[in-house]
């Protein structure tokens, strides 16, 4: 008996704070919830509170470090209320950057967005056409080919960096768009997906557009294209995240200021300067900048962003 | 294998003009340097590219008798498990309490899987700029608490810190696949076995945890490659890799004796080893897949 009093003795704060909760959280009488334990469902929402104060917490003194000037960042400890400087120190950044070394960092949001456009596009333009190819043609050397996409899943660019470098530099492609790009553009994951998709178009669509005469190119604009939409979609999202964050690559063939992408750009600035003498600030307003785009679009694409981490994980 | 359509256009040189563009780029982008790394792995060359000789597997002999070589294996092993581990514990929890949420749960959910979109890169900045020991809020709790911080001196506290930033990025990911994997249990299951008196605990441990294990093995195998390969960022703007090398994981190395120390033949070996290890897991993760498929 004594000890299902201590039992509730410990449970009393919970029981008290339950009751400062919104009445929908205090009933777990809903449909899905198995029994009726509000503690439970108090500490369930406590966790979950906890669990993205704690993944938002870094984010949050990032955004914070990006209002103040210099020397308030610098202080010990840094204020964690938002400073009055946000307006002055994003134009400051975005107009000509931060440290010594730095280009301005509306020059590296355009280099990031085009690299992000050309990569995410051209992943899936060419994923489109050689699955394409691989579902609606039979002709030699097929599996050929298709083994040949495959193989380069086991080949991410970490584990070949000199030599890739070193074909890229030869082409002359250091410090250009296409060096930044075109070396990233081949994807196995893509044309996998695009695989799997077109082996569930009806055959009959395709055995009608060859009846009316149309033929392979047509019909691939007209039928399997449109029908692909969501994949698309789906895919951009994720592809868009992949080619705004790449750091490796863009790290070996931009050495020209003017060509860093965002990401770069912060890499850039932490090790031009000490601890101290930097504008830490203007650090923290560049990598919010850098988080800001794939954030968003994570965000306000979340339908097609779950989809898509899913189906390119089959 | 069905490959193909039985509806097929008839082209003698369609195929290979829609096949052209991805061929070309893999060619030169992916099978001639990973060639020629096979290829610089078993030649001994100085800087200047003079003085070519081919030495068997010399270059291998001498990775594996490098005490720096071997302690980056360590480093890298040490790493991984953490990462993968502590990731998946971590994201299981929140995934099993947001799986009991019904109002709320998509709040909850978008307010967790935003990390997903932040750069390796930034999120080691971020990270490191927490925990600098000069101006690092975090550090500074840490110092007040007393805790001696300073993961520019301490090999340990340098790999927890990395540690920490590539867990907090990975934990959106799999967060996403374990909440999808508990909403495909059947409600009906967890019910049965509510009545017949088993408690949440009870249920989650005989009941939802072993029906999670196709996912769970899953994300075991995409966080060790995500810790062997997409962590180099989160090292590069962290720590580089020190204090000495207590956070060069292999792919850091690469990177280091490569471009830093322009050893070719021993990078390049250093690559063929990498490959190794990238086309066993990459093995072993679609041997699961297919193993899923016979369900």
């Amino acid at each position: 008996m004594s000890s299902t009093s201590q039992k509730t003795a410990a449970r009393l704060p919970l029981l008290a704070l339950m009751y400062l909760l919104p009445r929908t959280w205090r009933e777990g009488r809903r449909e899905g919830m198995i029994e009726h334990r509000p503690v439970l469902t108090v500490v369930t929402h406590l966790m979950l509170i906890l669990g993205v104060a704690i993944v938002a917490f870094p984010v949050y003194v990032t955004l914070v470090a990006s209002t103040h000037t210099a020397e308030e960042v610098l202080q010990a400890p840094m204020p964690l209320l938002p400073g009055k400087h946000l307006v002055e120190n994003y134009l400051s950044v975005m107009a000509h950057g931060a440290g010594e070394a730095t280009a301005a960092v509306g020059r590296m949001m355009i280099n990031s967005l085009v690299s992000a456009l050309v990569i995410a596009i051209g992943k899936i333009a060419i994923s489109l056409l050689s699955a394409f190819a691989i579902v609606y043609f039979r002709f030699p050397f097929r599996s050929f080919f298709f083994w040949m996409i495959f193989v380069t899943l086991m080949l991410p660019v970490e584990v070949r960096i000199l030599p890739t470098y070193k074909v890229v530099s030869d082409l002359g492609m250091l410090d250009t768009y296409a060096g930044l790009t075109i070396p990233l553009i081949a994807s196995a994951t893509a044309t996998f997906l695009f695989r799997q998709f077109f082996l569930t178009i009806p055959e009959e669509l395709a055995e009608a557009a060859r009846i009316d005469g149309a033929g392979p190119l047509r019909f691939f604009w007209d039928v399997v294209v449109p029908l692909s939409r969501p994949n698309i979609a789906a895919l951009f999202v994720i592809l868009f995240i992949y080619g705004w964050n790449q750091y490796l690559w863009p790290l070996l063939v931009t050495t020209q200021e003017e060509m860093y992408t965002t990401v770069i750009g912060i890499k850039r600035m932490i090790s031009s300067g000490g601890d101290a003498a930097m504008d830490w600030n203007l650090v923290m307003a560049t990598a919010v900048l850098a988080m800001l785009p794939p954030a968003l679009v994570v965000i306000l694409m979340q339908k097609w962003f779950v989809k898509g981490l899913i189906d390119t994980e089959k | 294998m069905a490959m193909g359509k039985r509806a097929r256009f008839q082209s003698q040189w369609l195929p290979y003009a829609l096949l052209a563009p991805q061929i070309a780029v893999t060619l030169v982008f992916f099978f001639l340097p990973a060639g020629q790394a096979v290829y610089q792995s078993v030649l001994i060359q100085d800087a200047f590219g003079g003085n070519v000789e081919f030495v068997w597997f010399d270059n291998f002999k001498e990775l594996f008798n490098d005490p720096l070589y071997l302690a980056s294996f360590k480093v890298t092993a040490v790493f991984s498990v953490l990462v993968a581990s502590l990731g998946l514990v971590i994201s299981l929890i929140l995934a099993a309490f947001a799986d009991r949420v019904i109002r709320g749960a998509n709040v909850y959910k978008t307010l967790l899987i935003w990390p997903y979109a932040v750069a390796p890169a930034i999120a080691g900045a971020v990270w490191m700029f927490l925990f600098n020991p000069t101006l690092g809020i975090v550090a500074y709790w840490l110092k007040l608490s007393g805790v001696d911080w300073n993961y520019l001196l301490y090999d340990g506290q340098a790999l927890l810190l990395v540690v920490i930033a590539a867990v907090w990025k990975q934990v959106s990911y799999n967060f996403l696949f374990f909440l999808a994997g508990l909403q495909s249990i059947p409600k009906s299951l967890i019910e049965a076995a509510a009545i017949d008196g088993a408690g949440p605990v009870k249920r989650f441990v005989t009941i939802v945890f072993p029906l999670l294990s196709p996912t769970t093995f899953f994300l075991l195998v995409v966080n060790i490659v995500y810790a062997f390969f997409d962590t180099f960022g989160i090292i590069d703007t962290a720590t580089n890799g020190g204090p000495g090398q207590a956070t060069e994981i292999l792919v850091y190395k690469v990177y280091k004796d490569g471009f830093k120390g322009l050893d070719l033949g021993g990078s390049a070996a250093q690559s063929v080893i990498l490959m190794i290890i990238v086309i066993t897991l990459t093995v072993v993760q679609f041997r699961y897949v297919e193993r899923k498929v016979q369900y």
